[in-house]
C-alpha cells in the first residue's frame, strides 16, 4: 500500500510537483505516464526518497516516509525497492554480487545473503548467469538482475523508473511479465514510471497522467480506456489512421463495456442492410476485458440515427467523424 | 686538456644497482604516504563538491585550495621551500629523508586530484543505487565510488609512480641518493658519459615497465 498525498517539490521558484495525490492498493500495479519534463523522474526520486519533498506525504505500509532523520531515512529506503532505467548495475560486481549488495549494506548474515541471492536469481530466471559481469549480459538480462536487486530487502513497494526504456520489445514483454508475476505471487505493490503506453496497457491496474507537475487524469486502466473525451484514453488506445473512404459516412466507435460480441461487425451489417467497412481498428484485452476503438464506414445514404441505434444495441458508442479527422494521425503530444 | 674517462662499463652496475634500489625505496615510501593520504583527500574533495554525497562548499573550497597549493610550485622550488619542515622533522636537510617530505607533499596533492577525477567518472546513477539500497556514506564510498573507480585509480597510480620517479631524480640535487643523484653527481658534475648513459637507459626502462604494468592492471580491472 502506498499513499501519496499533496506531494509538492519546488526547486527555488520552479514548482516541479504540485500537490500529487496518488494511492496504490496492495498488490496493484499503478503507472504514472507523462511527457518528458512533466515531473515523472522527480516523482520517482521523491518516492524512493532520493529527493526530499517540499510538502505532502508519502505513506508506505502505514509509515510516513517524509520528514525522517538521516538514520531513519536509510531504513525507510530499504522498504522501497527501486528498479532503475538501464538497470544501473555496479560494473565491477557479478550479477550475484549486485543482487547481494543491498543485503551486504544492511549487514545480513552471509548464509542468509547466499540463500536469498539464489532464490532471487531463480525467480528472475538468471541463476545460470550468477557469475557473469554486467558487460556480459544483454539489456533485458541486466534489468532482470536489477529487479532481483530491487527485491533483495523484501520491500513491500517496488518502484520501476523507466525500467523498460531502451529494451527491445521481447525483453520489454519479458520484464513486464516478471513484474506482473511479482504482483501476483509476492503481493508486491508496484509503481511504474514510464512514457510507454504499451507498458501501461500491458500491466497496469491503475494509471495516472502527469503534466506540468500535476496529475491531470487518473483511474483504473479498464475504466480510463473507455472514457470518450480523454486524452489519456486516446493515448492508451491510439487509433491508427483510417484507410481512405470515398463515398462513405465515417464513424468513430469505441467499446462501451465488456458486453460486445466478437461478431458485432457482421451483425451490424445485417441489421443496417448495408455492408459496414472497417477502416481502422484497435481491439485488445486490458485487464481481462476487451477494449476497442475503431473507425468504420457505411453507405453515405444510411440513416445516421439508425446507425447509432444499431451500434448502441451492440454495445458500441458511435460518433460521426469527418474523413479528414479519420485520416489524420494524431500523436498525442500532451500524453506521451 | 686532460681526457676525461668515464667509469669503465664493467664497473657501472656497482654504482647503478644500489642507486636503483635507493630510487625504489624512496618511491615506495612516498607512494605509501601518497595513497594513504591522497586517496582519502581526493574522495573528500569530490564528496564535498556539489556533485558529491555531502556537498559542503566551505570544506570543498578549502581542501581544494590546499591540494592546489601542493601542485602549484615547481618541484625544485617546493623542495627548497619545505627545507625548514624537513629540518624540523628529520633534523637534516640532505639525503633520503630530505627528499621524502617534498615528494610526499607534491605526490599527495597530485594523487588527490587523480582520485577526485577517477571518482567523478563513476556515473551519478550508481550513487543513487547505493542510496536507494539504504547504503550509508561509508558503504557508498568504498563499495561503489572506490570500487567502480578502480581502473581509473590504477591509471592514476601509474602516473603518480612515474611522477615520483621523476621527482626522486630532481631530489638528486639535494643529495637524496638514487638514480637521479648518480646522474647529477657522476654524469653531470664529472662528465662521466658512461654513467649518464646508464642512468638514462635505466630510467627509460623503469618508466616503460611501470607504464606497461599499469596499463595491464587497468585492463584487468575493467569489467
Amino acid at each position: 500500500m502506498i499513499e501519496i498525498s499533496g506531494l509538492t517539490k519546488r526547486y527555488g521558484d520552479a514548482t516541479v510537483l504540485d500537490g500529487i495525490d496518488l494511492a496504490v492498493a496492495d498488490a496493484q500495479i499503478a503507472a504514472v505516464v507523462g511527457p518528458s519534463g512533466a515531473g515523472k523522474s522527480t516523482l520517482a526520486r521523491c518516492v524512493n526518497l532520493l529527493e526530499r519533498p517540499t510538502g505532502g506525504s508519502i505513506v508506505v505500509g502505514g509509515h510516513d516516509l517524509t520528514g525522517l532523520s538521516r538514520r531513519d531515512l536509510r531504513a525507510a529506503r530499504r522498504r522501497i525497492g527501486t528498479v532503475f532505467q538501464s538497470a544501473n548495475l555496479l560494473r565491477r560486481l557479478t550479477a550475484a554480487q549486485n543482487v547481494a549488495f543491498p543485503m551486504r549494506c544492511a549487514g545480513l548474515p552471509d548464509a542468509e545473503v547466499r540463500q536469498r541471492v539464489g532464490d532471487l536469481l531463480e525467480r528472475v530466471g538468471m541463476l545460470h548467469r550468477a557469475n557473469h559481469y554486467p558487460s556480459q549480459l544483454s539489456g533485458g538480462q541486466r534489468q532482470r538482475i536489477g529487479i532481483a536487486r530491487g527485491l533483495a530487502l523484501r520491500p513491500s513497494v517496488l518502484l520501476s523508473d523507466e525500467a523498460t526504456s531502451g529494451l527491445d520489445p521481447d525483453s520489454t514483454r519479458a520484464i513486464l511479465d516478471l513484474l506482473t508475476e511479482l504482483r501476483d505471487d509476492l503481493g508486491v505493490t508496484i509503481l511504474v514510471i514510464t512514457h510507454e503506453m504499451d507498458v501501461v496497457r500491458g500491466i497496469a491496474d491503475h494509471v495516472a497522467q502527469l503534466d506540468h507537475g500535476r496529475i491531470v487524469e487518473q483511474g483504473p486502466v479498464a475504466e480510463v480506456v473507455r472514457r470518450s473525451d480523454s486524452s489519456l484514453s486516446r493515448a492508451l488506445l491510439p487509433l491508427p489512421p483510417a484507410t481512405a473512404s470515398p463515398g462513405l459516412q465515417v464513424w468513430g466507435l469505441r467499446y462501451r463495456g465488456d458486453a460486445v460480441a466478437p461478431t458485432w461487425l457482421a451483425q451490424a451489417s445485417r441489421e443496417l442492410g448495408t455492408d459496414v467497412a472497417l477502416l481502422s481498428a484497435l481491439v485488445e484485452e486490458s485487464g481481462e476485458v476487451p477494449v476497442g476503438r475503431l473507425t468504420v464506414g457505411v453507405d453515405a445514404r444510411a440513416d445516421e440515427r439508425r446507425v447509432v441505434e444499431v451500434l448502441d444495441a451492440l454495445g458500441l458508442v458511435a460518433e460521426r467523424v469527418t474523413p479528414e479527422q479519420a485520416l489524420r494521425v494524431v500523436p498525442d503530444e500532451a500524453v506521451a | 686538456m686532460i681526457p676525461l674517462l668515464g667509469t669503465p662499463w664493467p664497473d657501472v652496475p656497482d654504482l647503478l644497482v644500489p642507486a636503483l634500489g635507493e630510487t625504489a625505496r624512496m618511491v615506495a615510501v612516498v607512494m605509501t604516504v601518497v595513497v594513504l593520504l591522497g586517496g582519502p583527500l581526493g574522495l573528500l574533495i569530490f564528496n564535498t563538491s556539489p556533485l558529491g554525497l555531502t556537498p559542503q562548499r566551505a570544506v570543498h573550497v578549502s581542501i581544494s585550495w590546499i591540494a592546489n597549493l601542493g601542485r602549484s610550485l615547481p618541484f625544485l622550488v617546493l623542495m627548497a621551500a619545505v627545507i625548514p619542515v624537513t629540518k624540523l622533522v628529520f633534523g637534516t636537510t640532505i639525503g633520503f629523508q630530505a627528499a621524502i617530505i617534498p615528494m610526499s607533499i607534491a605526490g599527495v596533492a597530485f594523487f588527490a586530484r587523480l582520485t577526485e577525477s577517477a571518482v567523478r567518472e563513476v556515473p551519478r546513477e550508481l550513487l543513487d543505487v547505493g542510496l536507494a539500497s539504504g547504503a550509508g556514506r561509508w558503504q557508498i564510498m568504498t563499495g561503489i565510488q572506490l570500487r567502480e573507480a578502480l581502473p581509473g585509480l590504477a591509471a592514476g597510480l601509474t602516473l603518480n609512480v612515474i611522477a615520483m620517479i621523476e621527482y626522486s631524480a630532481i631530489a638528486g640535487a639535494i643529495g637524496s641518493g638514487g638514480v637521479g643523484y648518480l646522474a647529477v653527481n657522476y654524469g653531470y658534475r664529472r662528465f662521466d658519459d658512461n654513467i649518464m648513459v646508464a642512468c638514462i637507459v635505466a630510467l627509460i626502462a623503469l618508466v616503460q615497465v611501470i607504464q606497461f604494468s599499469g596499463d595491464r592492471a587497468v585492463r584487468a580491472l575493467t569489467r
